[in-house]
């Protein structure tokens, strides 16, 4: 079965999309993301959809899941990389993910999650440890 | 209305879908549909393949080419033999649902394209009909 590669990146995971999703490759995508943010203790996920030219409800779920589930387990999700046509769709369809941060591009994501992941550590005092391996 | 081109595709499975996308997309680039129109076509079409494959564990789709002189368009129908749908007002309501899922589907579906219609029999069957115009 294909697989969606997870990178990662420091205490970031990077997802890239780059084939049209079916359902069952989206759901493994989710339960793979949640192990791995899960070994990795990774503190925040990107996710870059720029190659996606289709998002329906059920993908749309997906993803609003994957930022839900991130944040039980205290790590941050940004999607980059939206086609135009694809937010055009989505806020029609009445799905305009509005639990998930966004960013123009991966470069634009990696600063967001970089300067929340600042502010929470600035929060907790420095209770951080980078990495739980 | 004149019928450019027929065709026939049967959906089983979920990966059926993908080929379906594929070839929809193949003839709104055909008849010159721009990007957003197509992306919203594609969606929708996912969205009724979906939900036959969920509750009627398949079906048939027609895809056609069509053309009213002055415009063109794509007019996709979707056939299964399904459970059918008993209350098709509550089923075209936002955040209404049988299944476990966002209830977006129906209305959603119809939002994205010019012309929607929906027959359904009880035990029977489901039949949706829709049509993007290529400038609609």
């Amino acid at each position: 079965m294909e697989k969606i590669p997870i990178l990662r990146m420091g205490r970031l995971l990077l997802v890239t999309i780059q084939v049209d999703l079916y359902d069952r490759l989206a759901e493994s995508l989710e339960a793979d993301l949640v192990q791995m943010i899960n070994k990795t203790g990774a503190r925040g996920v990107l996710i870059d959809i720029s190659a996606v030219s289709i998002i329906d409800s059920f993908m749309g779920r997906i993803i609003g899941n994957i930022a839900a589930m991130s944040k039980i387990l205290d790590a941050e999700t940004v999607v980059v990389g939206m086609q135009p046509a694809v937010a055009i769709t989505l806020v029609e369809l009445g799905l305009p993910l509005s639990g998930v941060f966004s960013a123009l591009n991966v470069e634009k994501g990696m600063e967001l999650l970089r300067s929340k992941l600042t502010n929470m550590e600035r929060n907790v005092d420095g209770s951080d440890d980078g990495s739980a391996e | 209305m004149v019928v450019l081109n027929k065709e026939l595709m049967t959906i089983v499975r979920e990966v059926d879908v993908i080929p379906f996308r594929n070839r929809l997309k193949e003839h709104a680039v055909k008849i010159g549909m721009g990007l957003v129109n197509q992306t919203k076509i594609i969606t929708a079409a996912s969205e009724l393949a979906r939900n036959m494959l969920k509750y009627a564990k398949g079906g048939k789709v027609t895809l056609e080419v069509i053309s009213t002189g002055r415009e063109n368009g794509i007019r996709l129908t979707f056939k299964d033999q399904g459970p059918g749908i008993a209350n098709i007002p509550m089923a075209m309501k936002d955040g209404y649902s049988t299944a476990k899922s966002l209830g977006l589907g129906l209305p959603g579906t119809k939002r994205l394209v010019s012309e929607f219609n929906i027959e359904s029999e009880v035990g029977k069957g489901t039949t949706v009909t829709v049509i993007k115009w290529k400038n609609g």
